[in-house]
């Protein structure tokens, strides 16, 4: 494969395609779609981490005016599938976390149903819980594998050998908390079972990800199931596969046919069931000559999983490839707690397993006595290590390049706590990331002549945000070698060809590739004057350059941080980003992409932090009041760019995946600056005044 | 209990009977399907669904529909008298200043709201000169003035630019 597009709309800044509709409020998402004689559903959640539901007391719940009827897993039907106990819902008295649904009531109004479900009363026998992350713990175990299929452990050279004669080393301990995804869209199910026909209009990031598991969930044929999500309204990870409260809505849906059955999760009712990222430990131990050359990398990780499922985060995946040692070894580590089960948020893995590197580069860069930039460009790898393939481009030195001169790195003192501007001390930091190409299998495309010079082409894509509209729009109009104006994209819905989910960055590089085919083929059979109604299908192509390549993107970050002396108040005035993502599809939506990752980053770095009380076994802090992420008032100067990188190799676009790259490696840019602006080196997000203080 | 309300949303009368506990939210959004105003947090937590009641913006989801009997409401999808596009739809179209689209229409109407606040001498908390006779939008301000509307996934910067281009652009007219 070796099509580099130069076409005419891919690289453009095109503005979204559903613009109108989305300033307006008129973009319809789940819970908008209109329906006849609607349900409202709200849950009943478990009031214990563990043990079993011994007697459930509906009858004041059932007797208010307007409540359908109380489902517990007394009545509620046998699912025909109940292998995932995440999605086993209401199948037993058994209770795995605090917050799981132990019942739900159906109303005709929203105000009814909430109030009924407070009427329940639920007596438990409650058993003692376990939900504390530490990195003592006896049970601590090695997973089979980890999340995307990665290796548990990896070890080559004699790391401990390199370690005990390298000329400077380091062995520090990081920690990232809880977080949780939080999409503005709250998880929403509006579900309509009719006479064995199941329409669910779904906030996910994969329709026939939904469809396939509803489907064997309830033992129905796929074809009598539609799921439908033109809209979405966020997901970061969270709705990228099904969870309970999707689940539930449809036993409701079933229990009641004909009816609409509708719930969305209250913001507190996110913090329990719809997933979140693992909190991690990570010690980091690093050995390097006199030259400042990495001798030896070692990078062991402690995270949590779920007793009912297992979620293994992959949090050392980067440090496989990232720089050149001959001796490096990662290992993780679960801890299977009494909590909901952990799931993706923007990039799983990646995110902090590289926030720890890259403060651990930063410190050993101190040790050694040079340059951030310098320490990182003598241990730029020539091939990706794990694999021993060559990279198919890898132009991250030029984005730190490009970033030290967009930003002013130049001249910069490395000593820390040098400058200040009254109580205002002022530092800056620099850090690095990578993200891998990832490719889903399922996903096929149609194309179909509409007369006059227009084509409609058919993806069961979704867009949660990321500009999918309108990239593919713009892919699909090179593709076909026609303007914008005339393709009528269509996604969104399980009646148009299967796609992957909108997860690990993959969407354009599986979903254009597969356009690409289609059209390719399209123009092979019908020619460039088709007639009306002539379609094709196809599957997206094999790439044989996955077998010769290691593919990544690449990413720069420089933060200036500025911190009050007296209150360790923490300001980020300025951030730059430069990244290395192949062919950028749209200038506009991508520049976005890059700046919502980049300051969600900012968030993770000085923010985030879901807060579990081990005596009850909840997030506490479970809302916006509490859980806080970026406002306005937090984000300052964002600055990105990209650097120009062809890549053959990696699809037909040329393009490498954005959705995520923009968070990995903007925590430790601003942990860095911090550290360069106080002296005091931070080593557990978030960076919060207290910290600074000690 | 259930009581009848008469209220004016987007320059259309409407009569319905709410419970009421419903939120000026529900009501517009369940009641009439009037989905501009979007529920974010149902707790005043995210801006999501503000409105303009009487031209200010307030958070819909922390108002009971029977207290607001006879009110006129405006929505993000009211904005425009002619049903279009206002300018700051537009500009946020152009400055790309949202990506998912769910907390747009209530920054919108935020946006609109504080501009007004703002050309009515109205100080904010970054404000140097509470005396001042007039408001200079600078970033600083616009960044204050909209933090009670989040937005997760960060479109913060081109918020700032986009509303900032529409509050130039009104000050030059």
């Amino acid at each position: 494969m070796s099509i580099t597009t130069t076409g005419r709309a891919i690289g453009r800044a095109v503005d979204r395609i559903e613009g109108p509709q989305k300033v307006t409020g008129t973009a319809r998402y789940a819970y908008e779609h209109e329906t006849e004689y609607p349900l409202y559903l709200y849950p009943v959640q478990s009031e214990i981490a563990r043990g079993r539901v011994a007697r459930i007391d509906a009858r004041s719940a059932e007797a208010l005016p307007g409540v359908v009827i109380v489902i517990t897993h007394e009545n509620a039907p046998q699912l025909a599938d109940t292998h995932d106990k995440e999605l086993a819902v209401l199948q037993s008295d058994e209770v795995a976390f605090r917050g799981q649904y132990v019942g739900a009531v159906v109303a005709e109004s929203f105000e009814v149903a909430r109030h009924a479900a407070r009427l329940v009363s639920v007596v438990y026998d409650e058993e003692s819980h376990d939900v504390g992350l530490r990195a003592d713990r006896v049970d601590l175990y090695a997973p089979d594998q980890l999340n995307a299929g990665f290796e548990t452990d990896t070890a080559e050279g004699d790391v401990d050998g390199a370690l005990s004669s390298a000329a400077v080393t380091l062995d520090e301990t990081y920690t990232t908390p809880m977080e949780h995804n939080n999409p503005m869209e709250p998880h929403t199910t509006v579900a309509v079972w009719d006479e064995g026909d199941l329409t669910l209009y779904d906030s996910t990031q994969g329709v026939h990800t939904v469809r396939r598991t509803v489907a064997r969930i309830f033992g129905l044929e796929r074809d009598r199931v539609r799921v439908v999500a033109p809209h979405v309204g966020g997901g970061f990870g969270s709705k990228g596969l099904p969870h309970a409260n999707t689940i539930l809505t449809t036993l409701a849906a079933q229990m009641i046919e004909g009816r609409p059955i509708k719930f969305a999760l209250t913001r507190q009712q996110m913090f329990s069931g719809v997933g979140y990222r693992t909190p991690t430990i990570q010690r980091i131990r690093l050995g390097a000559d006199e030259e400042g050359r990495l001798t030896a990398i070692s990078h062991d990780v402690i995270e949590l999983s779920a007793k009912i499922k297992e979620f293994a985060e992959q949090t050392a995946s980067a440090t496989r490839t990232m720089y050149a040692t001959e001796n490096r070894r990662t290992t993780h580590r679960l801890a299977a707690l009494d909590l909901p089960v952990p799931s993706w948020m923007r990039a799983p893995g990646e995110a902090p397993g590289m926030y720890a590197l890259e403060v651990a580069m930063d410190e050993m860069a101190e040790r050694c006595d040079l340059d951030p930039i310098e320490f990182r460009t003598r241990n730029e790898p020539e091939v990706d290590a794990e694999t021993g393939l060559p990279y198919s481009s890898r132009n991250l030195i030029a984005c730190l390049r490009e970033g030290a001169e967009r930003f002013g790195w130049e001249g910069r003192d490395p000593t820390p706590r040098a400058r200040r501007d009254g109580r205002w001390l002022i530092g800056t930091g620099v850090a690095a990331a990578m993200y891998p190409v990832y490719r889903m299998p399922g996903t096929r495309a149609r194309v179909r002549s509409l007369g006059e010079g227009r084509y409609a082409v058919e993806i069961g894509a979704v867009d949660i945000g990321t500009g999918t509209w309108t990239a593919l729009t713009q892919i699909a109009a090179d593709a076909l070698g026609v303007g914008i104006g005339a393709i009528e994209l269509r996604i969104g819905d399980t009646n148009l060809p299967s796609a992957s989910v909108a997860g690990g960055s993959s969407g354009i590089t599986v979903w254009g590739s597969t356009i690409f085919e289609a059209a390719r083929l399209f123009r092979e059979r019908h020619g460039e004057d088709p007639s009306e109604g002539d379609t094709v299908e196809a599957g997206t192509p094999d790439n044989p350059e996955t077998e010769n390549y290691s593919m990544s993107a690449f990413g720069a970050y420089f933060a200036e941080a500025r911190v009050d002396e007296d209150t360790g108040e923490v300001r980020v005035p300025r951030m730059t980003g430069v990244f290395a993502v192949g062919q950028v599809i749209n200038a506009q939506t991508a520049r976005s992409q890059f700046i919502g990752g980049m300051t969600m980053g900012l968030g993770m770095a000085l923010h985030e932090e879901s807060l579990v009380d081990e005596r009850f076994g909840h997030v506490v802090n479970h809302d916006f009041a509490e859980y806080h992420i970026p406002t306005n008032a937090d984000v300052g100067e964002i600055d990105v760019a990209w650097i120009d990188e062809e890549d053959p190799h990696v699809n037909p676009m040329g393009s490498k995946g954005i959705g995520e790259i923009g968070i990995v490696g903007s925590p430790a840019a601003v942990a860095n600056a911090v550290y360069h602006a106080t002296g005091v080196r931070v080593r557990d997000l978030p960076i919060t005044p207290d910290k600074l203080l000690r | 209990m259930e009581q009848e309300i008469t209220i004016k949303v987007d320059g259309t009368g409407h009569r319905l009977t709410v419970d009421t506990r419903t939120t000026l939210l529900d009501a517009l959004r369940e009641r009439l399907g009037i989905t501009s105003p979007k529920k974010g947090c149902d707790h005043g937590q995210c801006g999501a669904c503000t409105i303009l009641l009487a031209g200010r913006r307030i958070n819909s989801c922390l108002a009971l529909a029977v207290a607001f009997e006879d009110e006129e409401i405006v929505t993000a999808e009211g904005l425009a008298e002619d049903g279009g596009l206002h300018p700051m739809h537009r500009s946020f179209i152009e400055h790309d200043a949202f990506q998912c689209g769910y907390c747009t229409p209530g920054q919108i109407v935020s946006a609109v709201g504080m501009l007004e606040e703002a050309s009515s001498g109205w100080p904010s908390s970054v404000t140097a000169d509470l005396d001042a006779d007039e408001i200079v939008l600078a970033d600083e301000e616009i960044r204050e003035r909209m933090s009670g509307n989040l937005c997760r996934c960060a479109a913060y910067v081109n918020i700032v630019s986009a509303i900032s281009e529409t509050a130039g652009g009104e000050a030059r007219r």
